[in-house]
């Protein structure tokens, strides 16, 4: 099955899922058959002048990733997610890592493939 | 957690002291600074700051002395004319854009790459409540990724502290500062004053919320000064379909409360603060209505 | 000369000086508006705009027949304006500064230069002023290289008639107001004597002194606030250049898209007299009109 990268505020599975993407803390890529998970730091992109959300798609892309599921992405990282093949789980924050993935395979989160550019609308 | 920013396009149309009698018109909110390059409202709110950070954004480039072989390659490499004919050559800080060309393209790797610090942001407290603002040192550049640090700041600060709506002074114009300051708002208010510049600024920041379909409000500040103009202004706001909230006459309070330290709300108790409330009372019935929406 | 009208912050009466001063002007004239988030000095010069051309930036295009997937220009772009997603070698041209960095490394001479509109430039004449004028792209967030071909576009037009440059700059003081105002002789900084004015002009001078031309000041709306202004400026030695009162018909004069310099005599005249302090800094021998402002 597919891996999972999710945006997270720390560095295990009942962290927080970070709302934001480019400038999250870190990844964590889970296995969803075994729950297996490693934790990828996001520092450097957060301190990036500029493109930080394209950073973090390479991020995500070289760690071999195939679905990614965070709260927000724009779209220019939505343009990069696309070109690397990576499937987008959005508007997931407040949940934990935990939770999300296991909503993830539950198939309660659905993948989309525009960028939510603006979310606050309806 | 709603947003608000106040914009003007223009200076001069009075947005800070606006933005300030808001500050102490809202309940249970984060104040906000994003205009980073000449920030004015902690000159009515004298904030106390309880958190300082240095912005590091970026590199420069700067060549050492020693290591260089004076072979010139990196003056004709520049594309923004940055390093200095001079012996040795030097880097002008006020040029170099941060791109690396010059170090990795120096055959004595004589070249170092610093971080940039650009400025200073800070957590305060006000008498009006929690404040985020910065000061971007004259000169530097990227306050847009700044807007986007203080936005986020506040934010969190917001969370921590349990309150529920962010108040922005915006940055002025319409390029990079301002699409960072717009980027997932609820709300615009735009601060324009019937002059030709207010009214051909409104336009334009106009066209920049409705690329990135944000609902926007109009002020018309010094609405007295020019009646054709004001009409025109009008017409212009139902073209684009923008409410306009409010209509303030010049007023010399606003001037008497600055050079008292104070938001005009809290200086004058008279018609035009009158008018303010109202227009915050509109402010607030928009955010409900796009809550509701959600 | 180049004359660059400068200020802290917007709003302060920057355009209006700048359109007073150049109807005043006593030599030939070029004007230029490099304010091009919101270029508005055309509308009160009201220029007849005879021609117009799109500003572009370089940015690279990538021939992937060529490209090996080396890494090189992902690596070295300060700006992520190209990225590696699996296999693909993406750019993103909103996100270039046009550095050239990535043309420069790639070894298999895999980038071509394409290009991004950055806004228009037009130009024409008001009257006998040579008047050109920037206009940045809505949603583009470079204005810098924009202001640096404005200020080409004026400098050749002022050559071909051996006038003098009156530049209306952006305001405030980060990078894009420096760009413009860099190859100033004279910085003239628009100021009103309030707090908010007091601190907008002290970030003005830290900002610019630095660049070594010379400061001057114009204190618009005069009256209103208090004395700061004026003590800060006879602190640091800058001089005061001229007053523009603040009174209402100057005001309704400006709301209109009238030039105050043509609103009454009086105040024509204190905009002639601000052009001849200024154009004494020409020469060298006069220069004591305009006593030296730069403090080291």
């Amino acid at each position: 099955m597919a891996k999972i990268a999710v945006t997270s505020e720390g560095p295990n599975l009942d962290a927080r899922v970070d709302s934001r993407f480019g400038r999250a803390a870190g990844f964590i890529l889970v296995d969803p058959q075994t729950m297996h998970f490693e934790y990828v730091d996001n520092g450097a992109s957060q301190v990036m002048a500029q493109g930080a959300g394209i950073q973090a798609a390479e991020s995500v892309s070289r760690a071999g990733a195939d679905v990614l599921l965070t709260g927000f992405v724009g779209p220019k990282a939505f343009q990069a997610l696309a070109a690397a093949g990576i499937d987008v789980g959005q508007e997931v924050d407040g949940l934990t890592v935990r939770e999300a993935v296991r909503r993830f395979i539950n198939g309660a989160i659905p993948l989309t493939h525009a960028p939510n550019h603006r979310r606050a609308q309806q | 957690m709603p947003e608000i920013v106040i914009l003007s396009g223009k200076g001069g149309t009075g947005k800070t002291s606006l933005t300030a009698a808001f500050a102490h018109l809202a309940q249970n909110h984060v104040i906000c600074d994003l205009d980073v390059d000449a920030p004015d409202l902690h000159l009515l709110l004298h904030p106390r700051p309880r958190h300082t950070e240095a912005f590091i954004s970026g590199h420069e480039a700067r060549i050492r002395a020693a290591a260089c072989n004076r072979c010139g390659q990196c003056i004709d490499l520049c594309r923004f004319g940055a390093i200095m004919e001079t012996d040795p050559p030097v880097v002008d800080p006020l040029k170099c854009e941060g791109c690396k060309l010059c170090v990795s393209r120096c055959p004595q790797t004589a070249i170092d790459f610093l971080p940039r610090h650009c400025g200073d942001w800070y957590v305060s407290d006000t008498r009006l409540g929690p404040m985020v603002h910065a000061q971007l040192f004259p000169a530097e550049e990227n306050s847009g990724r700044l807007v986007a640090r203080l936005r986020q700041e506040a934010r969190e600060l917001a969370r921590q502290t349990r309150r529920d709506l962010i108040l922005a002074d915006g940055p002025p114009g319409i390029a990079c500062p301002v699409i960072s300051s717009l980027s997932g708002v609820d709300l615009a208010v735009v601060v324009t004053e019937p002059t030709p510049s207010g009214r051909h600024d409104l336009e334009r920041i106009a066209n920049l919320t409705a690329h990135f379909k944000i609902t926007t409000l109009v002020i018309i500040n010094k609405c007295d000064l020019n009646p054709a103009q004001m009409a025109a202004i009008e017409t212009d706001c139902r073209r684009h379909g923008l409410t306009v909230i409010a209509a303030l006459p010049h007023d010399p309070a606003v001037t008497a409360a600055m050079l008292a330290g104070q938001t005009v709300t809290e200086y004058a108790a008279n018609g035009f603060s009158l008018h303010l409330q109202n227009a915050w009372a509109a402010i607030q019935d928009y955010l409900s209505h796009n809550r509701r929406k959600e | 000369m180049i004359i660059a009208v400068a200020s802290g912050k917007g709003g302060t009466g920057k355009t209006t000086v700048a359109a007073s001063l150049a109807v005043v002007w006593e030599r030939p004239l070029a004007v230029v508006d490099l304010d091009v988030e919101a270029p508005n000095l055309h509308l009160f010069l009201e220029p007849e705009l005879t021609a117009s051309e799109t500003a572009f930036m370089e940015i690279p295009q990538v021939d992937a027949s060529r490209c090996t997937r080396c890494r090189a220009c992902v690596d070295l772009c300060q700006f992520k304006a190209i990225s590696l997603l699996g296999d693909a070698l993406m750019t993103f041209p909103e996100m270039c500064h046009g550095c050239g960095a990535c043309m420069a490394v790639c070894p298999e001479n895999a980038m071509r230069p394409g290009r991004r509109p950055l806004g228009a430039i037009s130009w024409g004449h008001a009257g006998p002023i040579r008047f050109a004028m920037g206009r940045l792209k809505i949603g583009e967030a470079m204005s810098p290289p924009l202001i640096r071909r404005t200020r080409q576009k004026i400098e050749v037009l002022a050559r071909t008639g051996a006038a003098d440059i009156i530049m209306d700059a952006p305001p405030g003081v980060s990078c894009p107001a420096v760009n413009a105002v860099m190859a100033a002789d004279v910085i003239l900084l628009v100021t009103e004597p309030t707090p908010f004015g007091l601190f907008d002009l002290r970030l003005a001078v830290q900002a610019f002194d630095p660049l070594g031309s010379r400061l001057g000041v114009v204190v618009n709306r005069a009256g209103i606030g208090n004395r700061d202004v004026y003590r800060f400026c006879d602190q640091r030695g800058i001089d005061i250049l001229a007053e523009i009162p603040f009174e209402r018909d100057l005001a309704e004069v400006y709301a209109r898209g009238g030039i105050i310099a043509q609103a009454r005599p009086a105040i024509r005249e204190r905009f002639r007299q601000l052009g001849r302090k200024l154009a004494a800094n020409r020469e060298p021998s006069t220069a004591d009109h305009f006593k030296a402002v730069r403090h080291a």
